[in-house]
């Protein structure tokens, strides 16, 4: 069996599944944030179901609409409090005190490697890049979850997608392999399937960089993305984890419905256009256009992880942004903030002219701190730039690696790295 | 029960962010999000949309964010049930879930326009465009889906499974 079809078959007390079957599975962490589970709690409430499976399992974290923008937010996320305070709930984390949940769960060791996850918000995925299998369901199946601790899943078919080689360009990264991926497979490439990852590029890869990739998969449609179990990873999780790891073993006689090849020697940084991932080019092509950026926005789920930031850094040192670009940073988790701070990089971020905050998701989904005006350019780490999801519906939010967004916003239009910082 | 309404028909990859923007998810009031349902794809939705009407779509409805605000906005605007040559993973959960009928027939997308008054009957999964005489079958759900969609949805299936209905 694939890695999905074992953590599925596990998960679900049977020795063998297959794709189709559907299953019911024990998750190990079911997660919601403030917008969707403000739904869930409205659904527990108006249905009166209000009896647990296990309250050690069920998590809540603060990170789209907070700190609270707005009396309705407010409002809105009174009920969440109201509801943690009378269920008693051990794992509720504010702004301040825990930050963008897919930064969050996987860097403080709340879900391990091994794990089971279900979460209500659709980057869930994210947890697949250390080892887990994660999917994201809605509120309703968040309220059902976590009133009875189970929930059903259809075994998905499998796309293997192996990386091989060392890119030659310095400031290629995961990003922009699964930017790759997605403009290769397409946006519904992986609808209802999983994504496994193997390869030398895969491998050689830091844990980071696989959340970074598992993170995207959904914009491919995928339920799930998966890599195996790797020095990597444990080595990631060495101090970080709060349980014992529970990996699976790559089975070689294992199954995939599609497999793809890339070899990213000659992968450049890729941009993708509005307003599809998919639309992703190549850093040479892009810098040929001289696209004009009014904000660059370093954050979000995706690509604001300690990694992430100190590569930022490391272009932004000593410099500033462009007279006409507004720069907005966000640290994905309060600790990740603070380790930015004791590392000198928000201090960088902020002399070259950046805006810094701590842990929330901001512009990446319009939130607040950083909406986009009408046809305005957003270069963006995150990983969605539909139409009005960043703000008004006629702003244009293109998307890259943080490398590209730190050196673009020097310059004042989406530029290669190395037009900063030399080959 | 055979009904009427009138199509909404649009392309591919209508995402949630179309459906209803995060702009408006600091409610979970269903008719108050449903009063900014479709706004960036359609700004005729919300003021011609009526009880009976049907939403119709190519591909991937519904992708991107889990938000089940989505379905909800458009269950509370009226729309009867979706039709879409399929639809995003998280998108067709949520929408049973809640007691929103999607049905995923490409035949009759690829027949059906813009305002186009379709008759139906939802429990039977049966479609006729009247504009053109043609009439569409939807496949049969899933056994664990039609155990949802039988009692209008998970919550309602949980409490019966619990002796609490
Ligand atoms: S950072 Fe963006 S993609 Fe990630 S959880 Fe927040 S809104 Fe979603």
């Amino acid at each position: 069996m694939n890695l999905t079809e074992q953590f599925l078959a596990r998960s679900a007390g049977k020795s063998r599944v297959s794709p189709g079957d559907i299953v019911t599975i024990k998750p190990d962490v079911m997660m919601g944030n403030d917008v969707t589970t403000a739904v869930t709690v409205r659904i527990l409430n108006e249905s009166g179901l209000d009896t647990f499976a296990d309250k050690n399992k069920m998590f809540i974290v603060m990170s789209h609409f907070v700190p609270n923008k707005d009396i309705k937010t407010s409002e809105m996320t009174q009920s969440i409090r109201k509801f943690v305070e009378k269920h008693k709930l051990p794992y509720f984390f504010e702004a301040g005190k825990g930050g963008i949940e897919h930064a969050l769960l996987p860097d403080e060791g709340y879900v391990v490697a091994g794990d089971v996850v279900v979460g209500a918000d659709s980057h869930s995925c994210t947890y697949g890049g250390i080892h887990a299998f994660a999917a994201g369901i809605g509120s309703t199946d968040l309220a059902g979850a976590w009133v009875t601790g189970k929930i059903w899943m259809r075994v998905p078919e499998t796309i293997k997608a192996a990386f091989h080689g060392i890119p030659k360009h310095p400031w290629t990264s995961a990003k922009d392999f699964v930017l790759h991926l997605i403009k290769e497979i397409g946006d519904d490439g992986a609808t209802y399937q999983a994504i496994e990852y193997h390869g030398d590029a895969i491998e050689n890869l830091t844990a980071e960089g696989k959340l970074t990739i598992a993170n995207m998969a959904i914009e491919a449609g995928a339920k799930n993305a998966i890599f195996p179990f790797d020095k990597a990873i444990e080595a990631y999780e060495k101090g970080r984890a709060r349980r014992p790891l529970n990996p699976v073993k790559v089975d070689p006689k294992a199954a995939f419905s599609r497999s793809f090849e890339w070899n990213v020697e000659d992968l450049e940084p890729q941009v993708s256009y509005p307003h599809l991932p998919s639309k992703a080019h190549p850093i040479s092509k892009v810098m040929a256009e001289k696209i004009k950026v009014d904000q660059v926005f370093i954050g979000s789920c995706t690509n604001a992880k300690i990694e992430d930031l100190r590569i930022a850094a490391k272009i932004l040192k000593g410099k500033k942004l462009a007279p006409w670009v507004r720069g907005v940073a966000i640290p994905a988790s309060q600790k990740i903030y603070l380790e930015a701070i004791q590392e000198g990089i928000v201090e960088i971020f902020a002399k070259a002219g950046f805006a810094v905050t701590g842990g929330t998701c901001g512009p990446c989904l319009g939130g607040h701190y950083g909406i986009i005006g009408p046809g305005e350019v957003m270069l963006s780490t995150s990983n969605r730039n539909f139409v009005g999801r960043t703000g008004h519906p006629k702003g244009m939010t293109y998307l890259c690696n943080p490398a590209v967004a730190a050196a673009s916003a020097v310059v004042g239009y989406i530029v290669d790295p190395c037009e900063v910082m030399g080959k | 029960m055979l009904e009427k309404g009138k199509s909404y028909r649009y392309g591919r990859d209508v995402n949630t962010d179309l459906i209803i923007p995060a702009r408006y998810m600091s409610t979970t009031d269903p008719d108050e999000l449903a009063s900014f349902c479709m706004e960036d794809i359609d700004k005729n939705f919300v003021k011609t949309v009526r009880k009976g009407d049907i939403i119709v779509a190519e591909e991937n409805f519904g992708n991107g964010s889990s938000r089940e605000h989505a379905p909800i906005a458009i269950k509370a605007s009226g729309v009867q049930c979706v039709i879409a040559k399929f639809f995003a993973r998280i998108f067709y959960r949520n929408a049973i879930n809640i007691g929103l009928p999607i049905f995923e027939i490409p035949e009759a997308v690829d027949d059906i326009q813009y305002g186009d008054i379709l008759e139906y009957d939802i429990d039977k999964g049966w479609f006729k465009n009247t504009r053109t005489g043609r009439e569409f079958q939807a496949k049969a759900f899933t056994p664990e889906v039609k155990e949802i969609f039988d009692v209008g949805g998970l919550i309602p299936l949980i409490k019966k499974q619990l002796g609490k209905a």
